[in-house]
């Protein structure tokens, strides 16, 4: 186990050296959000109470714990790195080593959130307390709990997913289409672009049967009480079984993408 | 006259390299069309969302914002055809020395930095943009007049020109500190505001992103000359007044980079 302390380390170390690109990044990105943000108010503005079963304060809320659940979970360019990892024949080095290339890639996609988070809280606070009138707390301490372990279970989605994707690099050259076709699907479907419930109830219950709401929309609708009680809970369960199987097929796919690797330029 | 044709055929000696190099990985080249159309496709999908709970936007009704949003990505993807490829790779050519070499050649330097790179991808991107843009009009059941379309055509070349002359400025800054990227990078997230209605926003924001950076002017105008919505010629005028100072801004900041610059390395 020390050893991926270690690893946690030197991830830190290794990430500090982006903090000002985390800074513009997570301040700049702030734009659109006030954007999103605008836009739903104008809508509101014609409106006159709920719209699709949402206050104004509880949509600009979920646009808000977006933002954080995003900071907190988000792939930046770990699969990157494992491609290019795969594909400059780095891995074999991982081989040799009494080292678990899975392990030692989430411990490092840890350590970076952890310091991309810790930098983008700074202008991510000042934000939400200029919108603290429509800020809202999630309902009681309990709700606030199970928010905070489906935002562990997402992350370790998100992270498995983008793994398992990068993985592909051993049969295929050039990934980095898929992975923004996949990051895609993963954006509309998974809620960061508006709620799911807000979409035709066929559709958003057929969304629900993929693994997509579950990498944001579901943590999110927690915290802003959209989803409560037995389907919570029940919605954790599936949430933790999608984490589960990610991981199984991360496994089966690397297993078999080292069978077929053949270290090039290693 | 005689320079004008010999840019021009340089030029074209441009376009036959790109031509080159692109089928050189037609797969990938397929694959990146998809890729933008699948974003185009939720940008839009976004908007249809929005308008199954309203039924306009401040004064934009739903296909007035779809022709908004066609407007905007052919806008984008032009930017993209002649010189997106080009400003982001500025800072690699400073910190590999490529642009001594460049400085040495006897054409204009900014010429040869701006436009060698052609981006046929964006040509393709930028014919969806247009046939999402007549469906538009189609559904508004509205017919052009020819001097609407000549309009928003030279529109369109001023909003590619603004783009343009951003990003090169801040690309321009790339030889003072190499990581100007983030800088560049955030500019780039800021074309989504392009695409959603001007009257969405109010106050600061929409002043500074309307005679600070004319993100929300770019696509609106043009727009709004094509759905007949421009309420006056100001509107006009300001884009093209935003044009001058943008170029302007950007020819002072690349000559004070080139007296500035002392080489990389060598």
């Amino acid at each position: 186990m020390r050893k991926y302390w270690h690893v946690i380390n030197v991830g830190i170390q290794n990430t500090l050296v982006y903090r000002v690109n985390f800074l513009f990044r997570s301040a700049f990105g702030l734009i659109p959000l006030v954007a999103t943000i605008s836009l739903w108010r104008t809508v509101y503005e014609s409106k006159q109470g709920d719209v699709a079963g949402y206050s104004l304060a509880q949509i600009i809320s979920y646009y808000l714990v977006v933002t954080i659940v995003d900071a907190l979970t988000a792939v930046y360019d770990d699969d990157w790195q494992i491609a290019g990892d795969i594909r400059d024949g780095n891995i074999s080095q991982f081989l040799l080593k009494p080292i678990d290339y899975l392990a030692y890639r989430f411990c490092l996609f840890s350590a970076q959130r952890l310091i991309y988070t810790a930098v983008a809280s700074i202008p991510v606070t000042v934000f939400i307390l200029l919108n603290r009138k429509y800020f809202v707390a999630p309902p009681d301490a309990a709700t606030l709990g199970v928010f905070a372990i489906s935002i562990v279970l997402t992350a370790m989605l998100q992270f498995l997913i983008s793994y398992t994707l990068a993985l592909l690099a051993f049969w295929l050259l050039e990934i980095s289409t898929l992975i923004f076709i996949i990051f895609a699907f993963e954006y509309i479907a998974g809620g960061h672009l508006f709620p799911l419930d807000i979409l035709p109830p066929l559709l958003a219950k057929t969304l629900f049967f993929t693994p997509f709401p579950y990498q944001m929309f579901f943590p999110v609708s927690i915290y802003v009480g959209k989803i409560t009680g037995s389907a919570m809970y029940q919605g954790l369960l599936i949430q933790a079984l999608w984490v589960f199987a990610f991981y199984a097929l991360a496994r089966v796919v690397w297993w078999r993408g080292i069978r077929k690797y053949s270290a090039v330029g290693g | 006259m005689k320079t004008f044709r010999r840019y021009l055929g340089l030029y074209a000696a441009f376009w036959k390299n790109s031509v080159a190099r692109e089928m050189g990985f037609k797969a990938n080249f397929l694959l990146w069309i998809v890729t933008e159309a699948l974003w185009f496709a939720l940008q839009l999908a976004f908007i249809v969302v929005i308008y199954q709970h309203t039924d306009h936007i401040a004064d934009w009704s739903k296909w007035e914002v779809v022709l908004l949003m066609g407007a905007a990505h052919f806008i984008q993807q032009m930017f993209q055809a002649f010189f997106l490829t080009n400003c982001t790779s500025i800072s690699e050519h400073v910190r590999t020395g490529k642009f001594d070499f460049m400085l040495l050649l006897p054409v204009n330097t900014r010429f040869l930095l701006s436009l060698r790179q052609v981006d046929l991808g964006g040509y393709f991107n930028a014919a969806s943009a247009v046939a999402v843009m007549i469906y538009a009009l189609w559904q508004m059941q509205r017919v052009p007049s020819a001097l609407e379309v000549l309009g928003f055509v030279m529109l369109a070349i001023v909003g590619v020109l603004i783009h343009y002359c951003f990003m090169f400025l801040l690309s321009a800054i790339s030889f003072w500190t190499v990581r100007a990227q983030g800088v560049v990078w955030a500019y780039y997230s800021m074309f989504n505001l392009a695409r959603l209605p001007d009257s969405a926003f109010r106050g600061t924001f929409r002043a500074f992103f309307t005679f600070a950076i004319p993100m929300l002017l770019v696509a609106n105008v043009p727009a709004r000359v094509l759905a007949q919505k421009l309420h006056s010629p100001r509107d006009i005028l300001l884009l093209l007044a935003m044009m001058v100072v943008a170029f302007l801004l950007s020819q002072a900041g690349w000559r004070v980079s080139l007296k500035r610059y002392t080489s990389a390395s060598s």
